[in-house]
């Protein structure tokens, strides 16, 4: 009985975060279409999302980059198939390993951020203040945030690929004796746009859940100091998990296809 | 005027307000004062809109209070949080001129620091404070920042949340002369919440006592010294004894 009734407690609970959530999802989609727009809000918001996670961003890609190289030589070397290095790398970066570990990276350094700042805000009443200043919190903390990882996870993750890639070459012709046009004709030749853009289009899914994990988890956080460091707990981990569960569903879309 | 008419409002197993009914007139200067707990805050967030009443309902002026958008009363409003509340990362002037910033009434940059500069001289603030950031501010110098914050734009109603906490006596002076100056200087209605007497004594017309969620006494703040209501006596000499329960 008493298994049940906890059983019961649980799922009542589970099911209020499931419509939270989506009442959330559901504010921040009617205030992207109603003015005001906060334009200033959202450059500074993809400055700091974008244009600040290129430096950790970057160095992450480069040493995958090389890493990857040198494992698939030393798989590929046992069935003497060392020249696919190139173009395994390439494919590899732009398929997954671009997107998913940009992906964490930025997790690890966005919602992170956006929970504490926003959960710090709410529990010294800076929240309360933008309402009693008749502005929306949601128009003018979390759409900004919002826009801006959609916006700016598609790009970085193009540029990490192009870095990830770079550090394979650099491998590649450093120290597995590939020559610099053989290198770079096999990656070329064997990189299609499909592969590409699938890392984009998981690029968007991922900044939207990166913004969304800070953003409702800073909103939702109480009791000073250890509610805020639980908030930011709790959104790094929700936007690293749901990252790898979208991941997964998006490839499954894109095999597919 | 602000009329409060029977407004409960309870969290999980904890009755807040249970029942309460005032009516602050338009002009007056009112404190609501009580214990840790006793449900002040809570109450001051429902005239803002910020938390919404199980029951009863709140009107400003003509226009009720609504829960489920902004309230339309916020634009007549001007607000003293306890802790300021001021916009860490934006500079004292922004954070005075915010609403005309940020809001729907647009002033250029330099209108709206030379609006700032202004409110700063009213609350006895220099300009030089206008470029710096809440976190190079002392406790005083930042609770009068916000109240240069709330005073902009004349509105007809301001809430003061616990304006005196955790301040130096000297500086509870200021911020108290402050207040009273800007009450009768604007003519605005206030609202203070507090529980410090020797404030109410120096701010307000009209005192409230809130006590497990309900009025317990309402006169004048000169009757409140030697008022004989054992809520009020308890109160006022810090009686652990009586019908204010100690928790």
């Amino acid at each position: 009985m008493r298994i049940l009734r906890n059983l019961g407690k649980s799922a009542n609970i589970f099911l209020q975060k499931i419509g939270r959530v989506t009442k959330f999802i559901i504010s921040i989609f009617l205030s992207l279409f109603t003015p005001p727009t906060y334009g200033g809000e959202i450059f500074k918001a993809i400055f700091q999302i974008g244009w600040m996670s290129l430096p950790v961003l970057g160095l992450t890609a480069l040493f995958t980059g090389g890493a990857l190289a040198l494992q698939i030589h030393a798989g590929g070397s046992r069935f003497n198939a060392e020249q696919v290095v190139p173009a395994i790398v390439a494919i590899g970066m732009a398929r997954e390993l671009g997107p998913v570990l940009g992906g964490l990276i930025v997790a690890a350094r966005v919602a992170s951020s956006i929970a504490a700042e926003i959960g710090t805000m709410k529990v010294t009443e800076q929240v309360d203040a933008l309402i009693t200043l008749s502005t929306d919190p949601i128009k003018f903390l979390a759409v900004p945030r919002v826009l801006a990882a959609t916006l700016s996870l598609p790009v970085l993750i193009a540029i990490g690929d192009s870095i990830g890639i770079l550090g394979g070459y650099l491998v590649g012709i450093n120290r597995l004796d590939f020559s610099s046009s053989t290198y770079l004709a096999s990656s070329a030749s064997m990189l299609q746009i499909s592969d590409i853009s699938s890392g984009l289009v998981k690029g968007i899914f991922f900044g939207f859940i990166i913004s969304l994990s800070g953003c409702y988890c800073g909103f939702h956080s109480s009791n000073g100091a250890e509610g805020v460091g639980k908030a930011t707990k709790s959104a790094v981990v929700a936007a690293c998990v749901f990252i790898l569960a979208a991941n997964y569903i998006l490839t499954e879309v894109f095999f597919n296809s | 005027m602000i009329k409060i008419k029977n407004v409960h409002k309870s969290f999980s197993d904890q009755n807040v307000l249970d029942g309460v009914d005032m009516l602050v007139r338009e002009g007056s200067s009112t404190a609501i004062i009580g214990t840790s707990g006793a449900g002040k805050s809570v109450l001051l967030k429902i005239l803002l809109g910020l938390i919404k009443p199980d029951i009863g309902e709140v009107s400003i002026g003509n226009i009720q209070v609504s829960y489920d958008k902004p309230s339309g009363t916020l634009s007549e409003i001007g607000m003293l949080f306890q802790g300021s509340a001021l916009f860490d990362s934006l500079p004292v002037w922004q954070n005075i001129c915010f609403k005309f910033l940020k809001g729907r009434e647009k002033l250029s940059s330099k209108d709206a620091k030379d609006l700032a500069i202004q409110n700063l001289k009213k609350v006895g603030l220099s300009h030089e404070v206008a470029n710096k950031y809440p976190s190079d501010l002392s406790g005083g110098m930042r609770k009068r920042v916000a109240l240069a914050r709330a005073i902009l734009g004349n509105p007809k109603i301001i809430f003061f949340d616990e304006p005196t906490t955790g301040l130096d006596p000297i500086m509870t002076n200021t911020i108290n002369n402050l207040i009273r100056e800007i009450v009768e200087t604007m003519e605005v209605t206030a609202l203070t919440i507090t529980h410090d007497i020797s404030s109410v004594e120096q701010i307000a017309d009209n005192v409230a006592l809130l006590e497990s969620g309900r009025i317990r006494w309402e006169g004048k703040s000169e009757k409140l010294r030697g008022c004989k209501d054992p809520y009020v006596y308890q109160f006022i000499n810090g009686e652990t004894k009586g019908p204010i329960k100690v928790i």
